[in-house]
This record gives structure tokens, sequence and C-alpha cells, in this order.
């Protein structure tokens, strides 16, 4: 399966990547030459066989609805880049 | 051209856990900015969320309380999006295998005939955090007490035909997530929210036409306007031979009308995957019956036993049942007072007149305890008080919350049936209006509502009325 540098830029896009026209390039090479190889699965014959979501066996991890204790709010910001004493700062949203 | 109206709701109901879907972190609201954190709900590396199962004990409750087929297996996958207040870059949510698929809502709209509105589907999703925008720098304060606290969506079918009938459909779901005491239902809060799609097409058609999106709707009324607001913008524009444009809308309640919110590139590329830290959830068949088991009476079952066994018009029915807990109080004083009509009565006209806001009825805080308005009506019943009285001592009951025996007693409101006590001032009022005397010797029956007034005024309103007419029926025409 072969990918254009069209479809590598916007995928750099979506995961905020911030990526030069030349290492652009390259990843697109290497990344259509991973598809390539994962695309060999697509030759098993998968008829009759139950798509999955986990390689686990185990089903229902569950917790039970108790409260644990929380971080202290200094403990909480400690690696905020920027912070007030009691919330974390970011450029404004909208 | 005559234009249809297509709405489909969606539905966030944060649920009344103790502790977050996926850690230990408390749940409680109006708590000081990131004092309810811990490493998970803040998305540090190398965490393990863990489900609370109560939120999908919950989940199953509503599923099936909405008809809904509650799928077996399913799981958690990723919603892949940058927003500060996501910490983790993703929010933990359902995606191709929720818990609930193909339900649906029976609403009843004043005035016109019930209808049933698909439910496509209910999936239990993780809370974002909140935002605070500063007014004067430019920035915004993160608080993330939120992140993580549990919601379930409700996502109706494009079912809806009118803005009333959303309202409607809400106004059930609203009183189904209370009936089930799985969410507080505080709109103000945040904890109920609705998003809603709405697009106009030619009657007759089968595709839809261009939706757009509803967003900031918190109140049941806000609903509707921001629904006929937008109705209206898009008739306009139709039958003006120009597009509508796909686009998502702020309400803004204050001036009424709606605003196109700044759009979010790539908005819909969510790139969902399965949860490689969330393992399937498996709902046996011996949970789902436990559940099913431990179902309360719903609005509709209650509504339709009020008709059936307590004879009640299909409207009163209707209103006590909108809120569990009006129907409560109902049936609290129904057990000392068991005539259903006349007890509906009164809490449909002087109960819910005094308790009525804008999001309808907080019986929670009425100071009439529902044995106390039993007891007052009771009192009528015996002939203690008249019902005109009865409605000053309601009064008296709301503002005090006193029992009716203390006000009456009191306020020496007891009804006087005494005949002697009467009669002196029946004489004295006849002598006193020779021409009423003339008219009604001359036919005009309809004086007697003068007489009993007159005495109703000296009495204080404390003359027992039936009495007070055999009494001037008397003495008028015994003469
Ligand atoms: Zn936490």
């Amino acid at each position: 399966m072969q990918i254009g540098t069209d479809k590598v830029a916007e995928m750099a896009r979506l995961a905020r990547l911030e990526l030069e026209n030349d290492e652009i390039k390259a990843l697109t090479v290497e990344l259509s030459g991973i598809l390539e190889y994962v695309a060999k699965l697509q030759q098993l014959d998968t008829t009759g066989v139950e798509p999955v979501s986990h390689a686990l066996a185990v089903v229902n991890a569950f917790r039970e609805d108790e409260v644990a204790p929380s971080l202290s709010r200094e403990e909480a910001l400690a690696n905020a880049p920027v912070a007030t004493g009691e919330a974390f700062v970011v450029p404004k949203v909208f | 051209m005559e234009l249809e109206t297509v709405i489909g709701l969606e539905v966030h109901a944060q649920l009344k856990t103790k502790s977050k879907i996926f850690c230990g972190c408390s749940t409680e609201f109006g708590r000081p900015p990131n004092s309810n954190t811990c490493p998970v709900c803040l998305g540090m590396p190398g965490v393990l969320p863990v489900l609370n199962r109560r939120v999908v004990e919950f989940a199953i409750k509503l599923a099936l309380a909405t008809d809904c087929t509650v799928n077996r297996r399913n799981i958690f996958a990723r919603k892949n999006y940058f927003y500060p207040d996501l910490p983790k870059g993703y929010q933990i949510s359902q995606f191709d295998l929720p818990i609930a698929e193909h339900g649906r809502l029976t609403i009843e709209p004043e005035g016109a005939p019930s209808r049933r509105i698909g439910i496509t589907r209910i999936h239990m999703e993780e809370d974002a955090g909140k935002l605070i925008h500063d007014e004067r720098e430019p920035q915004s304060y993160v608080d993330l007490n939120r992140t993580g606290v549990p919601l379930l969506e409700i996502v109706s079918e494009p079912d809806l035909r009118t803005p009333a009938e959303a309202a409607a459909y809400l106004r059930k779901l609203h009183a189904i997530v209370r009936y089930l005491d799985i969410c507080d239902g505080n709109m103000q809060e945040g904890s109920f929210r609705c998003d809603a799609n709405i697009s106009l097409r030619p009657k007759g058609q089968q595709e839809f036409g261009t939706r757009t999106e509803l967003k900031n709707m918190n109140s049941f009324r806000n609903v509707q306007k921001a629904l006929e607001y937008e109705e209206r913008r898009q008739r306009d524009l139709l039958l003006d031979g120009r597009e509508v444009v796909q686009v998502t809308l702020l309400w803004d309640a204050d001036k009424g009308v709606s605003q196109a919110m700044r759009s979010k590139e790539e908005a819909h590329d969510y790139r969902y995957f399965p949860d490689p830290d969330l393992v399937p959830v498996e709902i046996s068949e011996a949970w789902l019956e436990e559940v099913r088991a431990g179902l309360p009476e719903l609005p509709l079952a209650r509504k339709t036993r009020f008709i059936e066994q307590l004879g009640l018009p299909d409207y009163d029915a209707e209103v006590l049942t909108s809120s569990r807990e009006l129907a409560d109080y109902f049936e609290q004083a129904l057990a000392a007072y068991p005539a259903a009509k006349k007890l509906s009565n009164w809490i449909m006209t002087e109960l819910m007149r005094v308790l009525k806001g804008d999001e309808g009825i907080d019986i929670a805080a009425c100071p009439v305890s529902p044995p106390h308005l039993a007891r007052l009506l009771t009192m009528v019943d015996e002939g203690m008080i008249s019902g005109k009285i009865a409605k000053t001592v309601f009064e008296e009951m709301m503002n005090t919350g006193a029992a009716p025996d203390a006000v009456v007693k009191e306020k020496n409101l007891v009804q006087v049936s005494d005949e002697g006590e009467l009669l002196t001032v029946v004489r004295e009022i006849i002598a006193a209006n020779p021409a009423q005397v003339e008219q009604f010797r001359g036919g005009k029956s309809k004086v007697m509502g003068f007489f009993v007034g007159q005495l109703m005024k000296q009495t204080k309103g404390k003359a027992n009325p039936q009495l007070a007419n055999e009494l001037f029926s008397r003495e008028l025409q015994g003469e």
C-alpha cells in the first residue's frame, strides 16, 4: 500500500508535528514500506473469524465506585509550564 | 413550498457516581479548581485507567428504560483531538461498539398525539475539563476537576419534527434519568446538556437538507427557543432561494439569537481506535436481569397506573408523573387522603402555582409536607374549615411550614357551623338590605349570592357556606 506526501503531511498536522519537506518525503517512503509489510496480513483468509479489538483474553476489569485521595493542587500543577496557584494557564482559546 | 423540520438531539448526562469513570477522584461539583485530580485523569504517562463498575450499571439502567438493545460485548475507543481541556489528547469514549443501541422514547407533546422517537445509541465516556477565559489577558485557565467525570451520551434518531417535540423529548429523557436516579439533571450546572441538529426539507422529500448544529442551551425553554429561531432562519433562507451553510451555532439566551462558532479545523477527523488500556465489557444475562429487577417504576408505567387505578384524567397523570419527586409527593399525601382527584386538583393548582420556577416544580423545597396537605384537605371535608379558608391556611403553611391544625387554631379560622350564631347575622343582613330582599322575592334567585357574600364578609369567610344558604332560603321565604 502506497501513501503520498499529502497524507503524511495531513497526519503530521493532526498530530501537531512540525515536519520539514524533506522529512515528509523521507517519512512517506518509510511509512509506505511499513504499510506494505503489514499488508501481507491481507493475504490471510479470515472468513468466519471474529474481529479482535484486544489481544488479551481478559474482560470486565472493574473498580468499585469508591473515592480515593486525589493529588494536592501543588502536585497536580507541578509539571505545568505555566500555572497560577490554582489553575493551568494556556494561550487564549475560544 | 411546504417545508418539514428535522431535528435530532444529543444529550450528555453526567452520572451520579461518587468517583470518576476511570480513577478514584471525587466527582463533587464546586470544589476549588484542580483539587480533584490524579495521575490518571491528568493523563500522566504510564497510568492505567480502570472502569468504574457503577457506570456500566447506570448505562444498563438507562438502556433498559429506553427499550434499547444492550450490546453484551462493548468496547472503549479513543477519540483523538487536541484541546486544552483534554489533557491526554484523546477522550475515552465508545465508537463502533457502544453499550446500547436501537431504543425509543414515547413523547406526549401538549395538545398533540403521542409519538415514538428512536434512540440511535447510548454510550459511556469521560467528560473534559473546564476552561475559564481571562477578560483582560490573552490567556485561559484550565480546571481539570471535571475531567474523567462519567457521562452517558444519548443520541436520538432525526425523528423530531418540531421544536416543541424536541423539548418534550428532552423533558421525558430528563424525567427518566431522574426516576432512575442516575443523574441529578441540573441543567444550569451542566449535568444534563443538550446539543441539537436541525435541518429543513421540502415535505415529502426523503433526503435531509443541510443541517446546522446548536450548542449551549442550558434549559428546556432555551432548547425550544433556539430551535424555533434556527427553524425560522433556515426557512427564510430556503424560501428566498438561498442555501443553508453547515455550521455550529452557539445560542445566546440573553439576546435571543444564535451565533456561528469559529470552526475548529479538521474537527471531524477523530481517528477513533480501540483503547488498548481498557479491556472489553461483557454483560452477562445475570447482570442484565439483576439491573432489570432493580428498576423503579418509570414515568409511563406510573402515569398509566394513575389513570387506570386512581381514575385520574390523562392530563393530571401526565403532570404529576413529570418528575419522580412530584409523583412521590402525591402518593405520600394520597396515603392519608385517598380522594385522588381532589388531591390532584390541589397539587396542580395551589401547590404548583406557588412552586413553579423556570425549570418546573422544585417539590423538594416545598415547606408543606404531604401529610400536612392531606390533613388540610381532610379538614375541609369534615367541615372544620371552608374551601376558601383552606387556601388562606395553605398560604400560611407555605410560609411557615406549620401544621394546618396549628394555623387554624392560632388564626381562629374554624368554620362557624353553629346555627344560632349565624342566624343572628343572617337576620341583620336581611333587615339592612330591603331592596335585595324585594328582588329575591320577585324571583331573582341570583341575589342569594349577594346575601351569602355579605355573611362571608362579616364572618371573615368562616361561615359554613352550605348552612348559610339554608338559613337565607328559610328566612327569606319564611316571612
Ligand atoms: Zn483522577
